[in-house]
């Protein structure tokens, strides 16, 4: 199959299982917004049945060694597992060095394991954009999982793992304490902890730290003694009812050596049913799709905007800025008005 | 709004762990604005292959100082052309003696490049070679 197949036998490939097709198609969707228009459009409809999984963490803590174990416990019950590892672009070069394969090389031979690297290129919309079809693709293709693998750094990162269905947020002792998970802004999005390298030193600490956190920052408002002063705090994050009820388990992991690793895939299964059982799963696919559109709906706005919106006026408005005549905003809500009008 | 990326695969089959050469040529070609999967030392010809497919790259480089080149690359070549990617570019790097690289050229592999070429040498091959295509 050439590179520059028809995009329709890119689509009725995928759909049959060809995986160069499937390879080729999230190719096309991240070079090409109009080609990944009519891509999405074409699987659509045969989306919405894998298990999607996001797994974030800081750099370091073996995100990828423990998802290839994850991968493995899956294939042990022949549950097929598409991964996409999303790794930073150099702001540089444009360029990206991709490595999560390396700790990914157990899966070559085993047609029920498909991993992709994605750089994250530039623009955090293109990264939402391109990221979300790829994930509609390996769903499309009839993976039975589809992981998410992020940096969690940076809001794009975050957000990406946070759409998914499960959210797996891995730490690992001695990377500094709690207080870097709050804040990144990792504590909120968290369906299940995971603290790998668990045979190192410090790693009880951790574990110890994390589930004071969650006591202290559960979904719901609480209340805690702070010396000994009734405090009330506010719930941080905005969940909605249907997806209370969840209790956050913190578990040990050595990805390394696969320990603790059924435990973690046990968790992730019995998230899965709690989510179907509570209704929370389609609060949570319609708050992804929700985003998908409104990250759509951004790009197109602001390819129209540069586009129509005749450059004249946008450096009208910026020597306008600059001779302090009108302000930021002001000159912001007048080229939107001319957009709309 | 299109956005297209070179990317290119550097892999390192056979026994010898010296990989240090990849690690330079990965980072030269990230600099160089290619999007870089590496997937380390140890790879089998099959695992190559699995991991270019997957990963739909434009570009395989390989690493080789074991000898064991004649065997390793015309079967990357092979398994490659079996699964549909016969436009991918197959470069080798490594110590590659003359005759066998008329013959891995012969088999399919596009350049061979040995000891003291140049990283802008690589990349300039590279660049050529995908706007040939």
């Amino acid at each position: 199959m050439p590179k520059s197949a028809p995009t329709q036998q890119l689509i009725d490939g995928l759909l049959e299982g060809d995986r160069l097709a499937l390879a080729r198609a999230i190719s096309r969707v991240e070079d090409d917004a109009a080609e990944a228009a009519r891509i999405v459009r074409g699987v659509f409809a045969q989306t919405g049945r894998a298990h999607l999984i996001g797994v974030t963490g800081s750099p370091g803590t073996g995100k990828s060694t423990l998802v290839s174990a994850l991968a493995e416990r899956y294939r042990a019950q022949e549950l097929t597992v598409g991964v996409l590892a999303v790794d930073p672009t150099s702001p540089f070069s444009g360029g990206a060095l991709l490595g999560d394969r390396v700790r990914m090389t157990g899966h070559s031979g085993d047609a029920g394991v498909f991993i992709r690297s994605m750089a994250t290129r530039r623009g955090t919309g293109g990264l939402a954009r391109a990221s979300a079809d790829a994930m509609l693709l390996l769903d499309a293709g009839g993976f039975d999982r589809v992981i998410v693998e992020t940096v969690g750094a940076g809001q794009a990162e975050i957000e990406i793992a946070s759409v998914a269905d499960t959210v797996v947020v891995v730490e690992a002792p001695g990377l500094g304490d709690e207080v870097q998970a709050i804040k990144a802004g990792l504590l909120e999005i968290a369906d299940i902890f995971a603290v790998n390298k668990a045979d190192r030193k410090g790693a009880g600490r951790t574990v110890a730290a994390l589930e004071m956190m969650l006591e202290t920052g559960g979904a719901a408002a609480q209340a805690v003694l702070h010396h000994g002063q009734r405090m009330e705090m506010e719930a941080a994050a905005s969940e909605t009812d249907a997806e209370e009820g969840w209790p956050i388990p913190v578990l040990e992991t050595v990805a390394v050596s696969g320990g603790g690793v059924d435990q973690l895939r046990d968790a992730l299964e019995r998230h899965w049913a709690w989510l179907e059982g509570s209704g929370a799963r389609s609060a949570r696919e319609g708050r992804r799709l929700g985003h998908m559109l409104q990250t759509l709906v951004q790009a197109e706005v602001l390819a129209r905007m540069e586009r129509t919106l005749l450059p004249g006026l946008r450096s009208d408005l910026v020597e306008g800025m600059m001779r302090r005549q009108i302000d930021p905003y002001s000159a912001a809500a007048e080229m939107v008005k001319k957009l709309s009008g | 709004m299109r956005d297209d990326q070179i990317r290119v695969l550097i892999a390192k089959p056979g026994l010898d762990g010296h990989d240090r050469g990849a690690k330079v040529i990965a980072r030269a070609l990230r600099d160089a604005g290619f999007e870089v999967i590496y997937t380390g030392i140890r790879q089998t010809p099959q695992m190559i292959a699995a991991a270019a497919l997957q990963e739909d790259v434009d570009v395989v480089g390989l690493s080789i100082l074991s000898g064991a080149h004649m065997t390793l690359c015309p079967k990357v070549v092979e398994l490659l052309h079996a699964q549909g990617q016969e436009d991918v570019l197959v470069l080798l790097g490594g110590i590659i003696p003359d005759e066998d690289a008329a013959e891995l050229k012969a088999a399919g592999v596009h350049a061979v490049f040995g000891p003291g070429t140049s990283s802008s040498e690589i990349i300039a091959f590279i660049r050529a070679a995908m706007a040939g295509g």
